[in-house]
């Protein structure tokens, strides 16, 4: 992290970055917002210039699905140093998944984290409320009040655990009704996965390792977009991992069902092969797939089938890595990554252009997460969340380099393309240079756009 | 070869090597003295999570007659059991100098993974891990079967594979560890595999491996096998739903005394019948079976030993297979009774 320095009084002007990927522009960033975008602006005194020549302009990704671990595991990472880590990797929004100690399934913990964000002040921290009350899947939790608080919760979920009971899952579509919520459903068929270890599949019948079925995944979205119909609820599918889920959302969306769809980098990259080296940094629910799986997702994701890209950041305390397989805890970190990964697997194989990559990681996903202020055009008086990727870049991953706590990054020595070089969140560059700038300061929040 | 972690990976010179090198350590074992120095001053570490008095006898045995120190760690009544990780435990013995770790562990992979962690140097001998391999005894199970093999073609043993001799195995596919290495390390030296046991044992995947699948024994009994291995079926399988009932398992699958006459009415007069033990007898096979003739039980039992030191002594004192200039193991001295090492 580089010093914090004094917000200009004329804001920033970005100069000759190209805006999804479009003809260059300047963009005039002041008090929050975008003020003017065009051609051959003058700066005034006092407004800072930025060269953005080569850089591609986004709006800031928005990412439905981290794990930042605070309050309760604050030994694997911290929503100062989870949102540190998404500033850098290009988000001005972020939701933390509920599965905290506490879990996050009443107003008060939703609110601490909420809180937690805001004095933090890299990027937009939304908790995400449970399901059901300290996620074991028996009785609803406090919804309404969760949606009430302060942190006007939209999207609940037991995420790592799945909302098995139909008549639960139901109730919970149908009553998020009556605050515009959905219901993120981590799709998992618990008997079909008892003690699932990896992919069920070639691979795990070589290794020897307990096989997590593409069944007990589809299986569950089926059902549930059939609830989703029925109750005419809007449900939301994480980390969809397989080709056969693919389909079924597909068939859903052609029937006008209210689902959208999430899939992860890592599912975008990484298949089931890598778990032969039985290191554990390839361990994370749902598993790795297949090549084909790969391929359908990807696929699914150019044509609006899986709506949005979500990280699925989980950080765990190296410990919880450097053991068996079967000890070891499930999860990848994702936050610093994703930009790269997507362009490495979407972008640069001619999948997406940069428009496309925008509705992935930051319309979509704002709009499914109900943020007014996120996922927004770059045009005059839209709030300035804006991303600056120097697209020619490549880089080695390298976990130890990272703002996360989290050192298990399953593309550690990879080359990707793209880097993030700034993110403005509410007018502010919490990123320059590539490196972090500073916060936004309760200083900077009282002149900025409040929102 | 730095470590023994499966067979999957186990090139046909490396298994004929090993295999040839265990004939030697064979005629080691029929000498008045039965000990080699080959391995003096070396440190095995038999490190058991698991409890196999059977695996780690046969272990301390070989490396005994290799005159290495062993030393036996068992995960019970260690530290291991107050929640000490894999990872304390491979340092710690680094620490002491181990040579060789020879793991047994209930979850899969946990010899790849102490083996390519860089916790520890020495070299890494999987004595079974969970459901994925144990390559020694598939190497036993083929040194019996390469005797037999060259028994019957009337040629000699030493550099003889398995080409063209048919192989049954039949049991619980799903959760053998066994299955898995003698699949992968049969086909490698010749043999035409055949996988008999219940849809629901047979592991999800299994079409992709290089072998043929059935599930009516007596039909793969009657397509002339020349080795049978009944597959022991584990306590834990028999209540958690994958058949119907113990009765039924062993009326469809056991190797009966029914199945024992049928080889004989079949004219199979060279059909061993495997077991890498301990047996349930009555249940995957009937007394008369596990007693008769045809029986390799106690052959693979006394094979074992021999394996297991050709693999130590490849492991600490071998050369590299593709090292022409390595000495064989007929040439080293160290493998002379009667001579001090050549270290």
């Amino acid at each position: 992290m580089t010093g914090a320095e004094p917000t200009p009084g004329n804001g920033y002007l970005i100069r000759g970055a190209s805006p999804l990927g479009g003809s260059r522009q300047d963009l005039l960033i002041r008090n929050g917002r975008i003020v003017r975008v065009g051609a051959g602006a003058a700066p005034e005194p006092g407004t800072r210039v930025i060269d953005a020549d080569g850089l591609i302009a986004l709006p800031g990704m928005v990412d439905l699905h981290t794990h930042l671990r605070e309050p309760g595991r604050e030994d694997a990472e911290t929503v100062e140093t989870g949102s540190r880590a998404a500033a850098l990797g290009g988000f001005t929004a972020v939701h933390a998944m509920a599965n905290s100690s506490p879990v996050a399934d009443t107003a008060g913990v939703v609110e601490q984290v909420y809180s937690l964000g805001q004095r933090a002040g890299w990027v937009e921290v939304r908790p995400v409320g449970a399901v059901t009350v300290g996620l074991a899947g028996e009785r609803m939790a406090e919804l309404g009040a969760m949606a009430e608080s302060r942190a006007r919760v939209r999207v609940f979920s037991d995420d790592g655990i799945c909302v098995s009971d139909p008549v639960l899952m139901r109730r919970a579509l149908e009553y998020v009704k009556a605050f515009d919520g959905v219901i993120a459903q981590h799709a998992q068929e618990p008997r079909l996965t008892e003690g699932a270890q990896m992919n069920e599949g070639e691979v795990s019948a070589v290794l020897g390792l307990t096989g997590w079925p593409a069944v007990a995944e589809e299986s569950i979205i089926a059902r549930d977009v059939l609830l989703a119909q029925h109750v005419n609820s809007r449900l939301h599918v994480c980390h969809v991992s397989t080709a056969g889920s693919v389909e079924i959302l597909r068939w859903a969306k052609a029937r006008g069902i209210r689902v959208t769809a999430e899939v992860t980098p890592h599912h975008l990259l990484l298949t089931d092969d890598l778990v032969r080296s039985y290191n554990p940094v390839y361990k994370v629910n749902p598993p790795l797939r297949t090549a084909d799986d790969v391929q359908a997702l990807r696929e699914a994701l150019a044509d609006g089938t899986i709506d949005a890209v979500g990280t699925d950041h989980a950080p765990h305390p190296s410990e919880h890595k450097e053991c068996e397989w079967a000890q070891a805890a499930m999860g990848m970190t994702g936050l610093e990554t994703a930009l790269s990964v997507v362009q490495h697997t979407m972008v640069e194989t001619g999948l997406l252009d940069w428009e496309g990559f925008a509705r992935v990681t930051s319309t979509r996903p704002a709009e499914i997460g109900r943020l007014a202020h996120q996922g927004r055009p770059l045009t005059e008086g839209e709030p300035a969340n804006v991303v600056l990727v120097d697209p020619a870049a490549r880089w080695t991953v390298d976990p130890n380099k990272m703002a996360t706590m989290g050192r298990n990054s399953p593309f550690a020595g990879i080359e990707l393309p793209g880097r993030v070089q700034a993110t403005f969140y509410r007018g502010h560059p919490t990123v320059l240079d590539g490196a972090l700038n500073a916060p936004l300061t309760p200083a900077a929040k009282e002149t900025a756009w409040t929102g | 070869m730095k470590h023994l972690l499966s067979t999957h990976d186990l090139a046909l010179p490396d298994a004929l090597r090993l295999l040839d090198t265990a004939e030697e350590m064979a005629a080691v074992g029929e000498r008045e003295i039965k000990k080699l120095p080959a391995l003096r001053g070396r440190t095995v570490v038999n490190l058991f999570y698991e409890d196999s008095t059977r695996t780690r006898i046969s272990f301390e045995a070989a490396a005994k007659r290799l005159s290495a120190d062993v030393i036996n760690f068992a995960a019970k009544g260690s530290s291991v059991s107050k929640g000490e990780s894999l990872k304390d435990t491979a340092q710690t013995l680094e620490a002491m100098s181990a040579d060789a770790v020879v793991i047994r562990h209930p979850a899969s992979g946990a010899p790849a993974r102490l083996a390519a962690s860089g916790w520890i140097d020495a070299a890494v001998l999987n004595a079974g891990d969970g459901t994925h391999e144990h390559p020694t005894q598939a190497l036993l199970d083929a040194f019996t079967l390469r005797r037999h093999w060259a028994k019957v073609a009337g040629t000699g043993s030493p550099g003889s594979d398995l080409a063209g001799m048919r192989v049954l195995i039949v049991g619980d596919i799903l959760h053998s560890r066994v299955a898995r290495s003698n699949v992968w390390l049969l086909k490698t030296l010749g043999a035409e595999v055949t996988l008999v046991g219940p849809p629901t044992l047979l592991p999800v995947g299994v079409d992709t491996w290089p072998c043929t699948v059935r599930y009516n024994l007596d039909e793969a009994l009657a397509d002339r096998p020349d080795a049978v291995m009944m597959l022991r079926l584990q306590a834990e399988r028999m209540n958690a739903a994958f058949f119907p009932s113990t009765r039924e398992y062993s009326r469809r699958w056991g190797f009966d005394d029914a199945r024992l006459a049928a080889l004989d009415t079949l004219g199979l007069g060279d059909t061993v019948i495997m077991h890498p033990g301990p047996m349930n007898r009555g249940l995957e096979i009937s007394a008369a079976a596990a007693d008769s003739v045809r029986s390799t039980v106690l052959a693979q039992v006394r094979n074992g030993v021999s394996v297991r030191m050709a693999a130590l002594y490849l492991l600490l004192a071998g050369g590299t297979h593709d090292d022409p200039a390595a000495p064989t193991v007929r040439a080293n001295p160290a493998l002379s009774p009667t001579k001090e090492p050549a270290v």
